[in-house]
Order: C-alpha cells, then structure tokens, then sequence
C-alpha cells in the first residue's frame, strides 16, 4: 500500500509526521519525494547503498567559434533566452527551458545541448525499513521525472525487501512533482493546520488531488492553536466529502524530537501527539489498499 | 538610497518558514511609511499574500500557453515534430497512424510547429491561470499570480505577475519555496533576497541549499530566522561561519501565529513591528552599497 502525505501549503508538518508514521512500523519504505528540499534523511541517516544520477534537464550554449551572430535562433525562442550581447549572441541559463529548438534550426551547427547532472537519487537501509530519497539539484527541472524514479526506486525496494508499506512524503505546492507523487497511490493525506492561509492550499490541494480518485484523509496539525479555525476546516471537509483522519495538538515536542535526530513517536511515545499518530496509523493499516 | 525601483525577493527552502509573514509586513511597513511599492506574489501554486489586505481588484489577465493543434488532413505522420519534442507531448505511431497532442507535458516551445514541413500544425492558446493586480488604500499595488489547479508548472504565470509588478517602484516578491525553476525564475530577476527560515534541523538544511544557489547567482543575500527560541544554536553558528547578515529574529511566539493565522499584519496591531521592517531597508542599503 502507498500512502502520500502532502500539504498544499508548507511548512504544516508534512514530514515530522511522515516520519512518525514511519517509526511505527517495522516493515517501512519510506520515499522522501520532496525532490527539492529532501529531509528525512536528516532524522534517519539512511545506508548508502544505492546512488543514481538524474538528468535534471539541458541548458543550450553556443560555441562562439562557429555561431556567426545571424540572430537567426533568437526569434524562434518562446522562453526569452537568446539576446544579442556586446559579445555576440549569448543564452541565458536560467530563462532556458531545454527545448532543443535553437540547437535544431542553427544553420551552422554552433549550439549544442549540456547535461544538468548533478541530481542525485539514493536508496539505503534505515532502522525501520528501507528508504528511497532524491535530491534535485539547485535550479535543475523535471522535479516530477525524479519523484517518479524515487517511487520506482521505492516499490522495487518493497518487492526486493517484502515491505508491504510504502510511505511518500510529498513536496508542497499543487504542481508537477506533487502530481507526480500522488498518481496512482492508495491513500492520501493532505496534512493542514488553523490558519486561513493553510486553509486555503488545503483547498486547492483538495481540488487539485479529487482528479486522481485516491482515497483521500485530512490531518489538522496544531489544532489546538486557533480550535475555532479547526472547526471550520472540519466543516469545509465534511461538505467536500473528506474524512479527518486526525487531529494533533500543538506540541513542542516534536521539533526537539527533530534536533535529536528522531521522530516524536519515537522521542515521547507516551505524548497525546504519538497517541494521535498512532491511533492515524491503526486507521490507515485497516483500510483496503 | 537604495533605487526607487529596487526588487527584493523573501524566499526559502523550506516551506511554512514565514515567508508570506514577512512579505506582508514589510510591503505593510513601506507602504505606512509612503514608499510607492508593489507585492508580487509570485507563489502561484499557494498564493496567500492578498488575505492580509483590504484591496480593490484592479485589473485581470489571463496567463497562456501555446499548444499545437494537428491537423490529420494535412499530416503525413513523418514523425519529425515527435522527434522534435523535447518533452514527449507528441504521441506518435507510423504504423497504424496515430499521432497525438498531449497537452499537460506541452511546453509551448513552438519545436513541433518549426519542424512540420506540410503546414499541419497550427497553435491554440490553452490557460495556465491569471494575474490580477489590486490596489490598496494607499494606492500601493498587490500583483497576484495564480495557477490554475491541474496545471504542471506555475513559472509562466510567476514570469507574468513579476512583469505586471512592474519597474518603476520598489517590489518586494514572495517567492515560491524550494531552488528549483519557479524559485530561480522569482529570485532571478531580485536585486536583494531575504531567506526566511527557522532554527530547527530542516530549516538549516534547506537553508544551506538556498545559500548554495544564491551565491552560484551572485545575489546579495540576508537572513531572517522566524520561530526564533525553538531547535537550537545551529542556524547561528552556520550565519557567523558564512559570514550572512542576520538581518531580524521573530520570536516563536503564540500571539504571533495567532495574529498571522487570521490573515492579520504584526505590523499593523504592534508599530514596534513597523519599525522593525522599515529597518531591514537600511541593513541591506549597507550590503548593497
């Protein structure tokens, strides 16, 4: 079973309780799909066993030596990448999208394509399972491409290893790499909290995610901050048909847990914040993949 | 002075570090203190910023994309715009023909329609989402960029709300989390970014990450650390040693969170606070020189 957690909005706790789900079990994989700011690995300092570089895209340049500064090429680009410069005709890294369509239609061969290389996929052993993360490099693309190997990676692990769980931690946000992280999973919950700014990338998560048909929960973390905002996401939930899988208290706990390297069900089991989780957990094991 | 038209990004690795907080209370700030100023929310996939200001919608533009529309007619399934596209939005078959437009991997690149020797492609204009601009009381302007849900990547939208942000007043842009392409297409087009982040293990993480690539851009850079008196000493060790600027400590504080959780401005219900943002104008005239 693939379970995704995702937030809309960042910075709700997404992964302190990815990691809590994670510490409960002893048959885990965990996937770290948050490409862009990856940080289980922080808490679990997984074995690296496996390392897989990920194409992050190209970027156009151009050999000065035979680029004869026609300027045929700048007009064809849509992304704005190509200008005339004091040094002749020059591309912009950051504006390019890696079409190819300058290196195609230059008449004298002078622009070639490079690799962005420097992303990297890992796969390791932690001390509940196996776990599955990728790092993107700064400014690299096609975060959602290397979200996709991280879940390959992460159910070849589960075959390999007889894992019957896979956890996703997915990144914030409504686009590409968090499509790419709920397609085809089996349960997903959209972790929130009381403020209305939460509230509403909780809606458009919601929305977002309602074209897929996964079975879907909502989590109000630190709900006791604001206990009249929790209500009011309760009812928007129960009027768009989700179900409240949980609510965690605001608990101090948990980012102590974090600078001792552990999750907060394994730093204070006994906390009302564990139990809550536990009991998140227990409903998630007895649902139907 | 810093120039009229000076463009500072707040942005993070790590989503939910307060980001928007900032953004709202310094655009807030400049405005009570008669700065003509403009927010760009360029955190299209969640944007928040226009919660926290009474404003009047000024104007509406719907951002698009080009995709090709085929004509079968007209095609003689050769295959040359399947090979041409660099992101396998073309599904293609010689044998039975079969030739397809998917138009969520489209990028809008215009390949397809350069290599089509028959005249069988033509371009429609699909919608990504709108930038609206709204005004405020004081006349300052709030540009909004906001995707539409389903859509894969929000950087023609982020592009269009900071050219809507205009160039003849301050900006100050909220950017999106992360250091892939929506976060270099806001902090590319910065005279200054503020990194907003929180002293816990994740926050340094993705901090280090956001450094990493602002200094790789050559972008003069400070720091503010939210959540100030939770985690530990970490992120201050980390400034000193890198010799970043820490340019303001917001306490971790429920009255805080409380206000920023119902769309409120710290700097509108303390003035201290005002005070405190309009200062962060001049700790980076001093950086800027």
């Amino acid at each position: 079973m693939e379970i995704a957690i995702i937030s809309g909005k960042g910075g709700t706790g997404k992964s302190s309780i990815s990691a809590a789900l994670a510490t409960l079990s002893e048959k885990v994989v965990l996937a770290d799909c948050d490409v862009d700011a990856a940080n289980q690995y922080l808490l679990f300092n997984p074995s690296h066993e496996e390392e897989q570089a990920f194409i992050g895209g190209q970027k156009a340049v151009i050999n000065p030596e035979t680029c004869t500064n026609c300027g045929i090429c700048i007009p064809y680009c849509r992304f704005d990448a190509i200008s005339f410069s004091r040094q002749g005709v020059v591309i912009s890294e950051t504006a390019c999208d890696g079409c190819h369509l300058c290196m195609r239609i230059c008449p004298h061969q002078a622009i070639s394509m490079v690799n962005s290389d420097k992303s990297r996929l890992y796969a390791g052993s932690f001390r509940n399972g196996r776990m599955v993360y990728g790092r993107l490099a700064p400014g690299e693309e096609n975060s959602g491409k290397l979200v996709n190997l991280v879940r390959d990676k992460a159910k070849e692990q589960a075959r390999k290893h007889q894992l019957d769980t896979i956890i996703i931690d997915g990144p914030p946000g409504i686009g590409c790499p968090v499509i790419s992280s709920i397609t085809g999973a089996h349960q997903l919950i959209i972790v929130t909290e009381p403020s209305l700014s939460a509230m509403l990338d909780l809606q458009r998560a919601a929305e977002m995610s309602a074209n897929f048909h996964i079975q879907t929960h909502v989590i109000i973390n630190k709900y006791d901050l604001d206990e009249d905002l929790s209500r009011q996401i309760e009812s928007l939930c129960k009027e768009a048909g989700i179900g409240m899988i949980g609510k965690i208290p605001f608990d101090p706990q948990v980012v102590e847990a974090m600078t001792h390297s552990k999750s907060i069900t394994e730093w204070a089991p006994d906390s009302a914040t564990s139990k809550e989780v536990s009991k998140i957990w227990l409903t998630l094991k007895s649902m139907k993949p | 002075m810093l120039p009229t038209n000076f463009k500072i990004a707040i942005a993070s690795g790590k989503g939910g570090t307060g980001k928007t907080l900032v953004a709202t209370n310094l655009f807030h700030s400049l405005s009570k203190a008669g700065i003509p100023a403009t927010l760009a929310d360029c955190d299209a996939e969640a944007p928040n910023a226009k919660l926290f200001f009474k404003s009047k919608e000024e104007s509406t533009s719907v951002v698009t994309q080009k995709v090709p529309v085929i004509d079968e007619s007209k095609c003689t399934y050769c295959g040359k715009c399947h090979d041409w596209c660099n992101y396998h939005a073309i599904f293609f078959l010689p044998q039975p023909q079969v030739i397809k437009v998917m138009e969520e991997l489209c990028h809008g690149c215009g390949a397809c329609l350069a290599a089509c020797h028959f005249e069988a492609i033509t371009e429609k204009e699909v919608e990504l989402g709108v930038v609206t601009t709204y005004t405020l009381p004081n006349s300052n302007i709030l540009a909004e960029a906001r995707m539409h849900t389903g859509v894969y990547s929000p950087v023609p939208l982020i592009k269009a709300g900071i050219k809507a942000a205009g160039d003849h007043r301050m900006v100050i842009m909220d950017a999106p989390p992360g250091t892939s392409c929506p976060f270099i297409q806001t902090v590319a087009r910065a005279d200054y970014v503020v990194l907003v982040t929180e002293p816990t293990p994740f926050g340094l993480s993705d901090l280090k990450q956001s450094v990493e690539t602002l200094r790789e851009m050559k972008k003069p850079i400070g720091v503010i650390i939210n959540r100030a008196g939770m985690g530990n000493r970490n992120v201050y060790e980390y400034l000193k040693q890198e010799n970043i600027p820490l340019l303001m400590e917001i306490p971790f504080e429920r009255s805080i969170a409380a206000v920023y959780a119902r769309g409120g401005l710290i700097a509108e219900s303390d003035k201290q606070w005002e005070q405190l943002f309009l200062g962060l104008l001049d700790k980076i005239k001093i950086q800027w020189k």
